[in-house]
């Protein structure tokens, strides 16, 4: 790798943490507009006076809110989310094993959703023009127009009402044996597998047919080259980066998908909870749900980007 | 292949247009006339209950059944294709407008107010929308001008993408030489120079926005944070009709038909657009 990749890449990566810093104020900022005064609403209606002003003091709700965004910052670093104010609880606490279990839903669909539109992207693109290439596009093309809701309630409509193989809710708790942990994740996971898919089918297909159309691909094809041989030797390897590029892009659809799954599967997650979180107005919990969906998302498009780069042979 | 393009095509005004466009651009219509006149034509008030049973089946009288309360479907769809349309068209009008303007204002005069803009909107760029959609709720609440103007936010950074690039490429052009030599302002620059050049693949990217927005807009009712009832549009009667999934009750299907109508027909509109309009380096 040359110094000029490695200084995109670098650059690359500076603009992201600006455009951390910028998302986590915005985020702060958005949150703390909210009406009604933090201290009063957390001591009740009969709180003295003196005990708000206390309080106010206690959590540094007079200084200007600069300065309380830094002390979130600086909180921020030391892993202190800070405290809910719906239950009393450290974030910390509340956040913990809900992130694992969305951790989880995402894992699951990235290992089905990777492979399954990979090969369907590529074959697609292989075979452009034909009624299998037209049925993926106009299928894919059909979920990207709908909102995620609606693939899910597609999907209990035809796996829990019609055939009645699956149940239309999920609760980890219950979860005894492998086949209660397969009837549980099912849903979720074959609803956001087929949102991301359909992303990420477009998006590869788009990638490989670029590649079939550069010039040394046609001079495989004047060569003689078989046209599977013309894909996988001559034009595979070149679209590889447009390809990761894609997945990378594609799995940042998982972030709006969760958000809507959760919800309506009663999937206990990090997105579910934000959703509650939303109704109750917690704050110190929206803030840090809001910030680790950021993060995950900005981490995802960066990769995708520096993935770019460092795949573009004129760089190299 | 080519031939079979060819002879789908139908000639009309200079441009030639399938059939699959001319049928999605019908439907297109058919929404946007009913999103006007939706008060004039529903055969019951929005509110009334007109039936004794609830998720009813769809019969004579009630030609899409009844809601979870008895109320008729017919009426709510057509009243909430007023707000997904209404308020989803509002909101795409002022990103683009916002988005298309400031993009040719920061192609054309470069340096770092180009800079400043394109790094704080990139950065705007990167929060995930259903997200940005969630934190605003939760600070302002939720209203017709309060979603309008989020919705409008979240797209302007995408739109002003979108024109800067193009914009950029036309800002090279001998003309524009021309024009600044003879010290033309700004206005007359993006507006009778630039503008005239883009405004083809700016009206495409118009459409794939709509679309973007309505499905952030329903899904946003969805969760139950867009419009508050008594108001539906779409994504809140699949919503609040959600406990007929089980029986497959038209309550819930017909709203969610509505949305994949509406979206796919323009994205269907945008890809088979005479090539002409549709190119994006026009």
């Amino acid at each position: 790798m040359t110094s000029g990749v490695l200084n995109l890449v670098l650059k690359r990566l500076a603009i992201a943490v600006v455009t951390l810093l910028i998302v986590l104020f915005a985020v702060f900022f958005a949150t703390s507009m909210l009406p009604g005064d933090t201290a009063s609403i957390l001591l009740g209606q009969a709180a003295t006076p003196e005990a708000v002003a206390g309080l106010r003091e206690a959590m540094h709700l007079n200084d200007p809110a600069i300065l309380r965004f830094l002390l979130w910052l600086v909180g921020l670093l030391h892993g202190d989310l800070g405290t809910s104010y719906a239950n009393n609880m450290p974030v910390a606490a509340l956040i913990g094993g809900r992130l694992l279990n969305t951790m989880e839903l995402a894992g699951i669909t990235t290992l089905l959703s990777v492979p399954l539109a990979l090969m369907l992207g590529i074959t697609a693109a292989m075979l452009r023009g034909s009624f299998y290439d037209r049925t993926v596009t106009i299928l894919s093309i059909g979920i990207i127009s709908v909102p995620e809701f609606m693939v899910a309630t597609l999907a209990v409509l035809l796996f829990a009402v019609y055939l009645r193989w699956l149940p239309a809710l999920s609760s980890v708790n219950e979860a005894h044996s492998l086949t209660d942990i397969l009837r549980i994740y099912a849903m979720p996971v074959i609803t956001l597998t087929f949102v991301i898919s359909a992303q990420m089918i477009r998006m590869t297909r788009a990638a490989v047919i670029e590649t079939l159309s550069t010039p040394y691909v046609e001079m495989a094809l004047l060569k003689g080259a078989s046209r599977s041989r013309m894909v996988l030797k001559h034009a595979l390897p070149n679209a590889l980066g447009p390809i990761v590029n894609a997945v990378a892009l594609s799995l940042s659809y998982l972030v709006g998908g969760v958000i809507i799954v959760e919800t309506i599967f009663n999937y206990p997650g990090i997105a579910k909870l934000m959703v509650d979180a939303v109704a109750t107005r917690d704050l110190p919990l929206i803030q840090s749900c809001a910030m680790i969906f950021c993060l995950g998302y900005l981490l995802l498009i960066t990769a995708a980007d520096i993935i770019a780069i460092m795949s573009n042979p004129r760089l190299r | 292949m080519a031939a079979r393009v060819v002879a789908s095509r139908r000639s009309f005004l200079g441009h030639s247009y399938n059939l699959v466009g001319v049928i999605a651009a019908l439907v297109i219509l058919t929404w946007t006339l009913i999103a006007i006149f939706a008060p004039y034509i529903i055969p019951h008030s929005i509110g009334d209950i007109v039936d004794d049973d609830y998720f009813g089946p769809i019969r004579q009288g009630l030609w899409l059944g009844s809601d979870y309360l008895g109320r008729d479907m017919l009426s709510r769809v057509l009243m909430g294709a007023r707000y997904t349309v209404g308020i989803s068209l509002a909101a795409v009008v002022i990103a683009c407008f916002s988005g298309v303007v400031l993009g040719m204002i920061a192609a054309v005069t470069g340096g770092w107010l180009d800079t400043c803009l394109s790094r704080f909107l990139d950065a705007m760029n990167s929060i995930p929308s259903k997200l940005f959609g969630l934190v605003v709720v939760a600070a302002v609440g939720s209203s017709i001008p309060v979603l309008i103007l989020t919705l409008a936010v979240i797209y302007t950074p995408g739109a002003y993408r979108f024109a800067r690039a193009l914009a950029v490429n036309i800002n090279t052009m001998d003309f524009m030489t021309v024009a600044r030599v003879r010290g033309e302002s700004i206005i007359y620059l993006i507006g009778s120079e630039i503008l005239p050049n883009i405004i083809r693949p700016v009206l495409a990217d118009f459409g794939l926005r709509f679309v973007f927005i309505v499905l952030l807009l329903s899904g946003l009712s969805f969760l139950g944070l867009g419009l508050q009832p008594p108001l539906a549009d779409w994504g809140a009667l699949v919503r609040e009709n959600i406990g007929g999934l089980p029986f497959a009750a038209p309550a819930v299907i017909v709203p969610s038909l509505a949305i994949a109508s509406l979206t796919i027909s323009v994205n269907l509109l945008i890809d088979n657009l005479p090539n002409k309009i549709r190119d994006r380096d026009a």
